[in-house]
């Protein structure tokens, strides 16, 4: 029976429903029920919200209040520059090694790639907690930090040691951690598909090695640091663990106003306006990866 | 006369807008080699996947065996395809692979196992039974993918490109092969080819497409020597192609030729009427060249512009007077030194030609 | 060319001791004898007793295993479903929705979709009655949603970089559509099913945000009990535990490592038979 029902196209109808069923009740409908959630009103029932009746059917409070309490408008602020300044400081440090890594022998890379991926497998909990280890002001690593800081600079600026913690620094620093492999992969296999001939017409032309990666490797490589970049923006704009063990409380990012208006102030609504207006500023920056990628596929395909 | 096992009745192809095959016509019998011959983008292999059943024709009718085809899909036709890249199963052993097709038959195990120890024999690989495809070579890959393919003893084997990602030496040897496997299986060949050569040698007869349009249709040494356009005549071989009209119609044909500055004779042929504009062509290697002054009517005399010395033949490229090239095959019979060429750089050379070589094209 | 391979080859150093010096440095530490997390006092295994004698810790890693091995399973079935619909059916209706939909979890914040997940699973408990309460099923779901479209990631790109002509040569051969299917292209893609599921299970062992929106009270994985642990602080045996996580990734990663190097080495050697048996 089934075999025979197998037999017709009908395995392509279940190939194709399935997971497209399962995406729209888990993923599209309560991603629909945040949007509308947006619109609604705090109450103090349970489940706190309401639509209609007493409250009015469309509230804007939410997206009014974005605009007018400073607390939202710091905290995208804040998202953004601790978002941008690691994705700066990711292609700063990830493009050398990428780079370093195309110019290392075969059976080496495979190690060293192996070893770009391994925290990758690791706990990211984790990885951010041997930071904290490292930070907190009484370890070997703060201490070594104190000293330099106090051998280099004049007795009357010394420290007792340097206040890491809890600051947007070691947001953005930890941040750079973890998602520095997210820059160097895709970066190195962009990097790696080159051809090193072009470097050779290059020099033969007479560009110094300066001017060889000028002309000829970084303008290659934008693709990937535009893939790059984005795979580090993205996930770092919208991040809550980081920044909750790590950064200063007093100027929260975004993913952590959401999490506290859902669950200390209990303001659905709210969170979810917050979290509409973060995806509306995300999707810019997505549509230039998205062309970005689009473009390097056709690319790819024509060759 | 017997009907056709293959019979293309009107078929065009479109996708979107652009015209893969246009209103082709080709009858294909019981037994032969046929190629589709052409460059890339001719429409031959959108022709070659519509008789296999990758794609629908958007006009016209196929009928193999009588049958058409139009609602058979791929699986249930009589049809089996060689594919360029071969497509091995890459998980599967040479025998796995070969046998593939009979699981899909109503078959005994045994029997199953018994054609495909005969397939392997009948394309030699016998001793590579069990290896991958990756652990063997191109040219035992390519057989692989022939005794798949004839496994399940289709009436018809499509064969796409047979050749192509094989080297020059191997490439004959295989050529002989396929003939000699096809003349004990009797299988009818369909073959998609751009080289011509390749055509030429294995094929009973020859389709000429272009843009998707089949220009020609005939047996190898007919369409070389007798194309029936200038895109033909230049597609097989080589050619020297001169406009020219015709001046007197009778036994021969003489034609005025400007840019040779004198008229040709030309055998005899039907339908072309006193002033009608042509194109006078001759293959290269039906031309004589001579050291010395010879009489006769199609004598042109020339200087030697260039050469090409390939060891068993040389390519001349004769200027004439009236600042024409023509290009001249000759073969090197005789053993000579560098001194002691048939003509050298600079010669002045004397050209002469038959009639019945002359052809007079009005496409 | 030489000078700016050293530049290149000094930044690869800085990177890797950036990558590796916190690691070393907690797994250091974990040995320390002190209570105090980053103060030495002295080489000890103690922190490691604690932590095998915490029950705790056991059945928030088993709770773990058994999220992840479920999750991971369901995942990459219709990871693997969705990546094949993606990549060979090019026309059926609502097809740019579905890719939407592939994508769209890929980039969502986490905590964006963890709180979509908890209003959807609180309001679906108010007013269907099920999920009665938050735990096990309602992180499984949560987990198979957001690691399935990795999967598909995957074994999308794959079916578009495989050559479809041996799909159409079992077809010609006689194989319906879901005995190509089944003959032919899942046996291809299997090594991307396979790191597929590998994926979907370490991003469910590893997932907080969304755990800790989709779970209830008494379902405890490891990654939300290091979490509680770690908001507080650092502590000695969080060392010891994340010594013992990093050594076993390390461990298998190794394993695999010298799996992948030994195929790679047979290929090689395959390809070299196959050089011969030209001759």
């Amino acid at each position: 029976m089934i075999a025979r029902w197998f037999h017709r196209r009908g395995w392509s109808d279940l190939v194709i429903g399935l997971p497209y069923v399962w995406l729209l009740i888990f993923f599209l409908i309560p991603f629909l029920i945040v949007v509308a959630m947006s619109f609604g009103t705090r109450t103090s029932t349970a489940p706190p919200f309401g639509f209609g009746g007493e409250n009015p059917a469309i509230n804007l409070a939410g997206y009014a209040r974005l605009f007018s309490d400073t607390l939202y408008i710091r905290a995208f602020v804040t998202s953004l520059t601790n978002a941008a300044g690691a994705m700066v400081l990711c292609l700063l440090i990830g493009y050398p090694m990428a780079l370093g890594l195309t110019r290392v022998d075969r059976g080496w890379r495979n190690i060293l790639l192996m070893l770009v991926i391994l925290p990758f497998w690791t706990s990211f909990l984790l990885r951010v907690y041997a930071w904290m280890g490292l930070m907190g002001s009484n370890s070997w690593f703060n201490k070594l930090l104190t000293g330099a800081w106090n051998w280099l600079v004049p007795q009357a600026w010394d420290v007792a040691n340097v206040p890491l913690m809890h600051s947007n620094f070691a947001v953005v620093l930890v941040m750079v951690y973890t998602y520095l492999p997210f820059m160097i992969l895709p970066l190195y296999a962009n990097l790696e598909r080159l051809d090193p001939t072009l470097d050779e017409a290059a020099m033969d032309l007479g560009s110094r090695p300066f001017a060889v990666f000028r002309d000829v490797t970084l303008p290659q490589s934008i693709p990937g640091i535009i893939a790059g970049g984005m795979l580090v923006f993205i996930p770092a704009a919208g991040e809550l663990v980081i920044p909750t063990l790590v950064g200063d409380s007093s100027s929260p990012m975004i993913g952590r106003v959401i999490s506290d208006e859902f669950s200390s102030a209990r303001d659905w609504p709210m969170a979810s306006a917050v979290a509409v207006a973060l995806l509306i500023l995300m999707v810019g920056p997505m549509m230039i990866y998205s062309r970005f990628e689009a473009r390097a596929q056709a690319r790819e395909r024509s060759e | 006369m017997t009907q056709a096992l293959v019979r293309i009745e009107g078929v065009s192809k479109s996708f979107g807008s652009f015209q893969a095959v246009k209103n082709v016509s080709l009858q294909i019998e019981k037994g032969e080699i046929f190629s589709l011959l052409g460059g890339s983008g001719c429409g031959k292999t959108t022709l070659l996947r519509m008789l296999a059943g990758f794609e629908a024709p958007t006009q016209g009718r196929i009928f193999i065996d009588g049958v058409d085809m139009a609602a058979v899909p791929p699986w249930e036709r009589p049809v089996h395809m060689m594919f360029q890249s071969y497509a091995l199963f890459p998980h599967m052993s040479v025998e796995k692979n070969v046998g593939y097709g009979l699981k899909h038959e109503a078959m005994s195990p045994a029997d199953r196992k018994a054609r495909v120890r005969e397939m392997l024999e009948l394309v030699q690989l016998t001793p590579f039974a069990t290896r991958k495809p990756h652990q063997i070579s191109g040219g035992q890959r390519q057989r692989v993918a022939l005794a798949r393919a004839l496994a399940r003893q289709p009436k018809l084997l499509l064969l796409d490109e047979p050749l192509a990602a094989l080297d020059k030496k191997l490439r004959e040897h295989t050529q002989f092969e396929l003939m000699s496997i096809q003349e004990r299986t009797g299988v009818t060949f369909i073959v998609v080819t751009h080289d011509q050569e390749e055509a030429m040698t294995l094929s009973d007869r020859i389709a000429v497409m272009d843009q998707g349009v089949v220009r020609q249709v005939g047996r190898p040494g007919a369409v070389y020597e007798f194309p029936n356009s200038k895109f033909v005549a230049n597609f097989l071989g080589s050619i020297n192609a001169f406009e020219a009209s015709v001046t007197a119609l009778g036994d021969q044909i003489s034609v005025d030729v400007p840019a040779l500055g004198q008229s040709v004779q030309a055998r005899a042929v039907g339908g072309l009427i006193v002033g009608q504009n042509v194109t006078m062509a001759l293959r290269p290697e039906k031309i004589t060249i001579h050291r010395t002054p010879v009489e006769g009517d199609n004598v042109l005399a020339g200087e030697i512009k260039d050469l090409a010395y390939f060891g068993k033949d040389s390519l001349y490229r004769v200027a004439l007077p009236s600042g024409a090239l023509v290009s001249v095959h000759a073969v090197n019979a005789a053993r000579a030194s560098d001194d002691d060429r048939l003509a050298d750089w600079y010669d002045k050379v004397w050209l002469s030609f038959d009639p019945s070589s002359v052809l007079l094209l009005t496409d | 060319m030489k000078r700016s391979n050293t530049f290149l080859l000094t930044m690869l150093g800085f990177g890797f001791a950036f990558f590796y010096v916190p690691i070393l440095s907690m797994i250091v530490y974990s040995f320390n004898g002190s209570r105090l997390a980053t103060v030495w006092g002295g080489f000890s295994t103690k922190w490691y007793g604690t932590l095998l004698s915490n029950a705790q810790v056991g059945k928030a890693l088993w709770l773990s295993l058994e999220i992840a091995l479920l999750s991971s399973i369901i995942a990459t079935m219709l990871g693997t479903m969705a990546g094949i619909a993606l990549a060979r059916f090019t026309k059926f209706r609502g097809r740019t929705l579905f890719s939407g939909l592939v994508t769209a979890p890929l980039i969502m914040p986490e905590v964006i979709t963890g709180i979509s997940s908890l209003i959807f699973f609180i309001l679906l408990g108010q007013y269907v009655g099920w999920p009665s309460s938050r735990g096990f099923t309602t992180v499984t779901l949560a987990h198979i949603t957001f690691s399935m479209v990795f999967v598909t990631t995957i074994v999308q790109s794959r079916m578009l970089s495989a050559d479809r002509a041996i799909e159409e040569a079992a077809m010609d051969l006689g194989a319906r559509p879901w005995q190509v299917l089944r003959d032919v292209t899942l046996p291809v893609i299997s090594p991307a099913i396979l790191s597929g599921w590998l994926l979907a299970f370490t991003i469910s062992m590893d997932d907080v945000v969304i755990t800790n929106f989709t779970t209830g009270p008494g379902t405890t994985t490891l990654p939300i009990l290091i979490w509680s642990k770690v908001k507080l602080g650092v502590t000695p045996d969080i060392n010891a535990l994340a010594t013992l996580i990093v050594l076993t990734v390390g461990l298998c990663v190794l394993v695999a490592g010298a799996v992948m190097n030994r195929a790679e080495r047979r290929a090689e050697r395959d390809r070299r038979m196959a050089y011969r048996a030209n001759e």
